[in-house]
């Protein structure tokens, strides 16, 4: 903590201490190679983006496109490809499963907090169990469930069962665990109803709870591939994300416009990330299992 | 009896509020488990209605099989490759950023960007990096004379192909978990270290920042494991299980068995066996969170 | 045993000079304070001392030896911290041994399960082990060996942190604050084990307070410190009876000191208009330190009249009393002299065996206070402390 250098040039240094101000600087040094791999992909990708096909894959590589082909392949992705349909469907997806997320898991949350019913042990270790299991899990029977409804390829059968977060309700409900019972009891001395205890004090408390939870929910959605590419089996429906997988197989060679659609595709979730840093690492990080 | 009738209220209250949820708690979980547990028991198609019960001939038929086998196996060589890595990576670069605070929000974000980007967008740009005549990859090696790889292509190294693209997406993860465990460290904990005559970097690892991090390596190890087991998407994207099943992994096996050979009832006991997997990782980290407090 | 000089010692952090040339030099077996208030400095010049901070400019010598470029570590020093930083997940035990195994092992024997395999690790052991127990006895911790920190009190967890600094003799021992996670009862009964430690040691301390009554009780000096200087340096009686600035005054002491304006005409000095006993050469406004102790109620039946305060040169002032405060052995008057209604002042004095709550001294409002001119504190308007000296009032009657 000591090897911290000073600006203060001093003069003969002891060799134990030049020595030890060298490797603060390589590790310096290293942390922001290492940092330069970690983006070079999307360095890599911004850049093909703008390249004509042939360039992409050119013998002698360079960052910057020789012949600038950016404007052909966005218009191309943008316009001529049904490109903003996916990134509509994978958004009106994310966005209706969060809301329902929001609406079923904080009234849940909330009685699992501070009311007693009987049932609400049953109904946490219900809570509790669900947090475990995966949709790769459940997959089947619900697939089977969506195909006998006859609701396959449909905004529904995308989002369905993702509707109830267990997630949700438990962070939610340890949130409102720590929200003080005197509060609650002096609005409703004051005259609260219940429903106004839980829309002008609970929700207003647990707003960066909400907001971290979102963020999580959002990304996870967004970047899902596995549940989509089960209902989904036509163009209009299409996510962005399984939009990649259609991309893949069918490699039409022209990679300038492949990698531009990677590239809005990729964009909205990077974007927002470099906006809101914090919110999307506590967000993210809080489940401790990543995708 | 007021306080009867206002309790009585309030269970009302609950019962309303909690509706919503545990219906779709018993539509989204509880009936669909109870599904596949039975489904696991027939041979189900959906192609055709008509089943019969097979009893434990799915599970017989797991060990017997060789795609079964291969599916395990590619995906414990691959987490075995993953994990040791994420962890110790994750684990180096977040004592190095903690100990250059002035740098740390841009090798935060410079890190972290992996993490949230779409990792199907990003794994078209990782197949051209490693795109073994022209990918960057190769060029880098034949640059310093070492013969370009076969990346994604040959069937010893696709698993160690995909684990490098996983590696890539999961340190920032790992980095932010263990970033906040340092930060949580307290200050004099390392004073005091320095007077007791631990101020090298050895000693002050092993007598304050590991024991310290305890709990958070755990938690790390254990929630990687679940990720590295839940490997799919980046072998759906780039692979498909190939070249000849070198990366066929569980969780594409059971995608494959369900919805593209609808073998149902097959892949309903391999997703139980996942189930059961995935819930020993779970119940390992609950004991591990419980004794987590030192003070 | 061992003597610290300290040689304008200099630290700012960003834009702000945290200490402005430090000088101090500590005797061999001297326990100093370092008090003031936070973001004094004291803190900062404790972790210099230690080798936690490097200094931007001045040197730290311990017994003649320059030590500033040196690591902590090798300064033979021990430090108690403000929240003890045990290590939690070691045993007290461990703890204990911490620094004696980072001295008498080598890297290598040290690491970990080397205990099992090591040879110098295994011939080390005992005498670690001997050490530990011997200076557990001395703090009487020993039945606590094999618990860990969380299962400690306060009161244990300090003895330890204690113990661990003591264990391998250290020549010099640095106090941060030990005392301020202490209830107040605990505190004072830690007070008396610190200075008995001091006292059977005979080691050199430095203690960092903030709380003055903690430097005044065990100190031999006290270095009081204010924006990254010392205002003065010496022992508590020094500080308290003749203090050089009205800040030092201020801070040390309890009940407050009382500060009047007042005014120096003639080489006389004038409070509220009336001129004491008491000359000065300086002119002007001056402002007039009271200690609470020092002024005394006239005609009070129920407390005893201070016996050090003479009679002959004693100056009546009316006085407003707003509040009674009974200590049990001793009161604190709240109020105001008639003349300074603004200013609030406080008495103490000693109750005598008459003292009454329903006696007389409980329902009058209007006292009248004497002030002895010996015991006046007389500072200029820049705060600095002037000369005085006490007329004899039978000889300036003569003349």
């Amino acid at each position: 903590m000591a090897d911290i250098p000073s600006t203060a040039a001093a003069p003969a240094l002891p060799f134990s201490l030049w020595r030890k101000r060298m490797w603060f600087h390589a590790g310096t040094a290293a942390l922001f190679l290492g940092g330069w791999i970690m983006v070079f992909p999307f360095v890599w990708l911004v850049s093909s983006s703008l390249k004509p096909t042939d360039e992409v894959f050119d013998a002698d590589f360079s960052l910057i496109p020789r012949t600038f082909a950016g404007w052909e392949n966005y218009t191309k992705v943008l316009f001529e490809q049904p490109y903003l349909i996916f990134l509509m469907n994978s958004f009106i997806v994310c966005a209706g499963i969060l809301v329902v997320q929001l609406l079923t898991a904080v009234p849940a949350a909330y009685a699992l907090a501070k009311l007693k019913f009987r049932g609400s042990t049953i109904l946490f270790g219900a809570v509790l169990a669900g947090i475990t299991i995966p949709i790769n899990v459940t997959s089947i029977p619900i697939y089977v469930g969506i195909v006998r409804v006859g609701l396959l390829d449909t905004y529904v059968a995308m989002m369905f069962p993702f509707f109830i977060s267990v997630f949700a309700i438990f962070l939610f409900r340890q949130f409102f665990k720590t929200f003080p019972d005197s509060i609650i009891q002096a609005a409703r001395v004051d005259g609260f109803t219940e429903i106004e205890i839980i829309l002008r004090l609970i929700v207003p408390s647990a707003v960066p709870a909400i907001a971290a939870f979102s963020v999580f929910s959002f990304v996870a959605h967004w970047n899902d591939l596995y549940w989509p590419l089960i209902v989904v089996t036509s163009q209009d429906k299409m996510t962005a994300t399984l939009s990649m997988l259609q991309y893949q197989s069918a490699f039409d060679n022209d990679y300038g416009g492949a990698f531009a659609a990677a590239t809005v595709i990729t964009a909205p979730m990077v974007v927002a990330f470099l906006f809101a840093r914090r919110l999307f690492i506590r967000g993210i990080t809080m489940t401790g299992v990543k995708g | 009896m007021a306080t009867t009738a206002a309790a009585r209220a309030q269970a009302r209250l609950a019962y309303g509020l909690v509706a919503p949820a545990t219906c779709l708690l018993l539509l989204i979980y509880v009936l669909p488990i109870a599904v596949v547990i039975a489904m696991s028991f027939t041979d189900y198609t959906l192609v055709s209605d008509y089943y019969e019960f097979v009893g434990f001939e799915n599970y017989s038929k797991m060990l017997e099989e060789e795609a079964f086998r291969n599916a395990l196996w590619n995906t414990f060589i691959y987490a075995a490759f993953l994990m040791p890595l994420a962890f110790g990576l994750g684990l180096v670069i977040a004592i190095a950023i903690q100990e250059r605070q002035q740098f740390r929000s841009i090798l935060e974000v410079l890190y972290f960007l992996p993490v949230t980007a779409t990792l199907t967008a990003m794994a078209l740009v990782w197949a051209a990096l490693m795109d073994s005549r022209q990918g960057v990859l190769n060029g880098t090696l034949e640059l310093v004379g070492i013969p370009g790889l076969n990346w994604l292509g040959s069937e010893g190294l696709v698993l160690f192909s995909l684990a490098i693209i996983s590696l890539w997406a999961l340190v920032g993860f790992n980095m932010v978990l263990f970033l906040a465990g340092l930060t949580a460290i307290p200050k004099s904990l390392y004073d005091a270290a320095a007077v007791d005559g631990a101020d090298g970097a050895v000693d002050k690892f092993l007598r304050v920042t590991w024991p310290m991090l305890g709990p958070t390596a755990m938690f790390v190890a254990v929630t990687n494991s679940i990720t590295a087991f839940k490997i799919f998407d980046t072998v759906a994207v780039l692979t498909q299980g190939g070249p000849n099943r070198a990366s066929e992994v569980y969780l594409y096996l059971a995608y494959l068995e369900g919805f593209e050979y609808f073998n149902m009832g097959y892949s309903a006991a391999l997703s139980l066996v996942f189930l059961v997997i995935i819930f020993a990782f779970a119940l390992l980290q609950a004991l591990v969170i419980d004794r987590k407090v030192h003070y | 045993m061992a003597e610290l000089t300290l040689t304008d010692i200099r630290k700012s952090f960003g834009e702000t000079d945290v200490l402005k040339g430090i000088s101090l030099h500590i005797a061999d077996g001297e326990f100093v304070s370092l008090v003031g208030q936070s973001g004094c400095g004291k803190s900062t010049l404790l972790r210099i001392i230690a080798g936690l901070d490097a200094p931007d400019a001045g040197e730290i010598r311990i017994d003649g030896a320059a030590v500033t470029e040196l690591p902590p570590k090798m300064r033979n020093i021990a430090m108690v911290f403000q929240d003890y930083a045990l290590y939690p997940h070691m045993s007290v035990a461990e703890n204990l041994a911490m620094p004696l195994i980072m001295a008498r092992l080598s890297l290598g024997a040290r690491l970990p399960l080397m205990r099992f395999v090591s040879p110098k690790h295994k011939a080390a052991r005992p005498g670690i082990l001997a050490d530990v127990e011997r200076v557990a006895r001395q703090l009487r911790i020993d039945h606590l060996l094999d618990r860990r920190p969380a299962q400690l009190s306060g009161g244990q967890r300090q003895r330890v942190a204690l113990g661990r600094a003591l264990v391998r003799d250290p020549k010099l021992f640095l106090m941060d604050e030990p005392l301020s996670n202490l209830d107040a009862k605990l505190r004072v009964q830690v007070r008396k084990d610190i200075a008995e430690l001091h006292a059977t040691s005979g080691l050199t301390f430095v203690y960092v307070t903030h709380d003055q009554t903690e430097a005044m009780t065990m100190s031999n000096r006290v270095a009081l410190m204010q924006g990254g200087a010392f205002l003065q340096v010496g022992t508590p009686n020094a500080l308290y009876t003749q203090p050089e600035k009205l800040d030092v005054a201020r801070f040390i002491g309890s009940p407050e000191i009382n500060v009047l304006p007042g005014e120096i005409t003639d080489g006389r000095v004038h409070l509220a208009g009336r001129a004491l006993d008491l000359s000065a050469s300086a002119m002007g406004p001056v402002q007039i330190g009271l200690r609470p102790e020092a002024l005394a109620v006239a005609d009070a039946p129920g407390l005893i009249f201070p016996a050090e305060l003479d009679r002959e040169h004693l100056t009546e002032l009316p006085f407003k009393k707003r509040l009674l405060e009974d200590l049990g052995p001793e009161i604190v008057l709240h109020g105001h002299f008639a003349q300074y209604p603004e200013v609030d002042i406080r008495i103490r004095a000693q109750k005598s065996s008459r003292f009454r709550h329903d006696g007389p001294l409980m329902n009058r409002v209007d006292l009248h206070v004497l002030i002895d001119p010996d015991t006046l504190l007389v500072f200029d308007a820049t705060g600095a402390r002037l000369a005085t000296t006490t007329l004899n009032r039978q000889i300036e009657g003569v003349a």
